[in-house]
């Protein structure tokens, strides 16, 4: 497999939110400003770089019957690492993001990139395939994150654009989240699709 | 590529037990890194909101008076400025609305921060500024010897627009913490 | 030679064009328009222009730029949900460039990302009602003061419909309905019927709403099951409620004549797309229309309920349809 090919699955081919529509409840929760989507994309990414490393270092030593608990002891362990260190040095952030921090734990795609890659792949791709995951899922909840703000709050990264006003409300509360989520992945399958074509 | 390990019993304890135990080492580490830094973001969290209801100080020390955390603050001769009191309503439109209130020796409001909050974006979230110094629902200076009430009940306290609810379970929040001013100050 | 005419899904209802029933709905709106006109002037007229304008403008673009089909503008439909949805929101100032992003939304979200006509499952002027409702939550509950004929400007004032002045003089302690209707001067059950209320533009007369749904159903365009179910299910549910605690519960004759029952009954709940086929799934969805608008003005956190549950049985009407097939012959 080229790197190549590892880089675009994760950013645009396999992206997981627009194309693999995994992890869904976090895309969902703390996409109410740009800033929360892009610290949650991050969080997830390194937490699916490290523990795609340590997979595939220790995929020949872990009998499969029992792959899936080994796996989740350690994607748990670089969760807990994360918020620790969020809460920290990030502390207003670990506030925001609250209970989505310790829930990376059960994002599919962490566990689905361990299962489906890092079992399988050499520690370099499954690196590249963690770090580009991450990536992709970081792009789509900020853009997701900006998409919301823009319009709910009339802000992007926190600076106001219209002075005073309060923006769509409808935007920043859970519907908003499903409506912006649903017209955004409309629009980025649009998009490939054109480029595909040509 | 290394040979994989087969799933025997032996096997699948032993890589269990080493996983865990190394997962275990590193927590235990990493929890012993930031406990300090956690501890400290947490003490800082609150002199700053302690800061900014409050007139200057030098230094505070905290005590809890029936479940509510009264935050003294002293002045460099060791003279009381002020007592920051934290409370709550359940009256709030989202459920509880905490809040700090900074009171000056004589029961004025030198500042409020809105600790806990589940009112809606827009609304009767916008509770953190609307009562602020300056704006339209301005508490600062006000004594709540005679209690804070919205306009709509007959006091002079102007509501948020659309969240009459929300304002009334402020104006309890701060009479609430009016009141453990006056049960432990005087 | 005649081509067959294939058109869209409200095919079942009635054997008219959709055309020919879309402009004479619009037809039957004229009356409350009129109403609207002479109790909040010229503000009326216009965010009822600018609503009808931003839908008729809205679906052309979208099907001209992104579906690239043939332009259905003409059939009406678009005007109706333009001006239900002016209808359907208080007829204040900044309600006239506030209602075109609701248009929008009615139109591109509530109704052409689900294919357009005859596709959409919940009411598209609904929809951008209560995404209104939800963004513009202090702009949609400013009412203007009614008092005037034909004002050329109102004054506004915040929460000053029946339903809204009742739900909060409630909140207050040892407060009951008598004493909160007698506080606040609320117009007397003959002024409620004409319309001379607080409210949203349309739905303020009975009386205005009365003449169209009577003419609708002598065109045959709705049949009377829906509106009666609706209706009737409110007056009786309210009536046992007021029986049981006339302090606390609001009387059934004031229930259905303010807020939006009568408009909504008459007119969203009975639109070809979004309700049951059949006869005895349209009294379910009646039904179910009246039980939750109590529901939710006696315990939920809004004073009103009619757009929350006519959504709400919007959802239900693929089920209900599903559930009251009508049987076939010889089975």
């Amino acid at each position: 497999m080229k790197t190549i090919d590892i880089i675009k699955n994760g950013l645009i081919k396999e992206n997981p939110t627009w194309v693999l529509v995994l992890g869904m409840c976090p895309t969902l929760a703390t996409t109410t400003s740009a800033v929360n989507g892009m610290y949650m994309g991050l969080a997830t990414a390194f937490v699916l770089l490290m523990s795609n490393i340590v997979i595939s270092l220790l995929k020949s030593l872990i009998p499969d019957k029992v792959r899936i608990p080994a796996f989740i002891v350690v994607i748990a362990t670089f969760v807990t690492v994360v918020q620790l260190f969020m809460a920290a040095y990030l502390p207003d952030l670990n506030e925001s993001l609250g209970l989505f921090i310790p829930l990376i734990v059960v994002n599919c795609i962490v566990l689905g990139r361990a299962e489906a890659f890092a079992s399988k792949n050499n520690v370099w791709h499954s690196l590249l395939d963690g770090l580009f995951m991450g990536l992709g899922f970081t792009w789509a909840l900020t853009l997701v994150g900006m998409v919301r703000e823009i319009l709910g709050a009339g802000s992007i990264f926190g600076h106001s654009l219209i002075g005073g006003n309060d923006g769509m409300l409808l935007f920043i509360l859970p519907p908003g989240g499903f409506i912006c989520l649903g017209l955004l992945m409309a629009l980025v399958g649009a998009i490939r699709r054109k480029a595909e074509k040509k | 590529m290394a040979k994989k390990a087969k799933s025997t019993l032996i096997n699948m304890l032993l890589s269990l037990t080493v996983i865990a135990v190394v997962a275990a080492g590193v927590l235990a580490l990493v929890s012993k890194v930031t406990a300090e830094p956690i501890k400290k973001a947490q003490l800082a969290k609150k002199e700053a909101a302690v800061k900014t209801v409050l007139t200057p100080f030098e230094k505070i020390e905290e005590k809890h008076i029936d479940g509510n955390a009264v935050t003294w603050a002293f002045n460099a001769a060791g003279e009381p400025v002020g007592v920051a009191i934290e409370s709550s309503s359940d009256k709030g439109f989202g459920g509880r609305l905490g809040v700090v209130v900074g009171f000056d020796t004589e029961g004025n409001i030198t500042g409020y921060q809105v600790l806990e909050t589940a009112e809606t974006p827009g609304l009767g979230a916008k509770a953190g500024e609307w009562f602020q110094k300056g704006n339209k629902g301005d508490v600062i200076g006000k004594n709540p010897a005679t209690p804070l009430s919205v306009k709509k009940d007959g006091g002079d306290i102007d509501a948020i627009s659309g969240s009459t609810i929300t304002s009334r379970a402020f104006c309890e929040a701060v009479n609430n913490a009016y009141q453990i001013f006056q049960g432990n100050v005087r | 030679m005649k081509l067959l005419n294939v058109s869209g899904s409200p095919h079942v209802h009635s054997d008219e064009s959709t055309k020919k029933i879309m402009w004479r709905v619009n037809l039957a709106l004229v009356p409350m328009l009129l109403v609207a006109t002479a109790f909040f002037g010229l503000n009326a007229l216009l965010i009822s222009a600018v609503s009808v304008a931003t839908c008729v403008l809205v679906q052309w673009l979208i099907e001209k730029y992104v579906m690239k089909t043939p332009s259905t503008v003409c059939d009406g439909s678009a005007v109706v949900t333009g001006l239900l949805l002016a209808f359907n929101v208080p007829a204040t100032a900044d309600m006239i460039w506030l209602v075109a992003i609701g248009a929008l939304v009615a139109m591109g979200i509530g109704k052409m990302s689900f294919g357009g006509l005859g596709k959409n499952p919940f009411n598209p002027a609904l929809v951008g009602r209560v995404f209104m409702l939800i963004s513009f939550p202090v702009q949609m509950t400013t009412w203007p003061t009614v008092g005037k004929w034909f004002p050329m400007t109102t004054d506004t004032v915040t929460g000053a419909t029946p339903l809204g002045v009742i739900k909060e003089g409630l909140t207050h302690e040892g407060a009951t309905i008598q004493s909160v209707i007698e506080a606040n001067n609320l117009p007397s059950l003959w002024d409620i019927f004409l319309g001379h209320m607080g409210g949203s533009q349309g739905e303020i007369s009975a009386i205005a709403i009365l003449i169209g749904a009577i003419y609708l159903l002598c065109r045959k365009i709705i049949t009377w099951h829906i509106p009666v179910s609706f209706i009737g299910t409110a007056f009786i549910f309210s009536g046992i409620l007021w029986l049981v605690n006339p302090d606390v519960y609001m009387d059934p004759v004031m229930t259905i004549l303010t807020g939006g029952i009568m408009l909504g009954a008459c007119f969203m709940a009975t639109d070809m797309v979004t309700s049951p086929m059949s006869k005895s799934g349209q009294l379910i969805f009646g039904f179910g229309c009246g039980m939750l608008t109590i529901i939710i003005r006696n315990w939920g956190s809004y004073p009103e309920g009619v757009s929350f549950a006519i959504l709400l049985m919007n959802a239900v009407t693929p089920l209900l349809n599903r559930w009251c097939k009508p049987r076939r012959f010889a089975n």
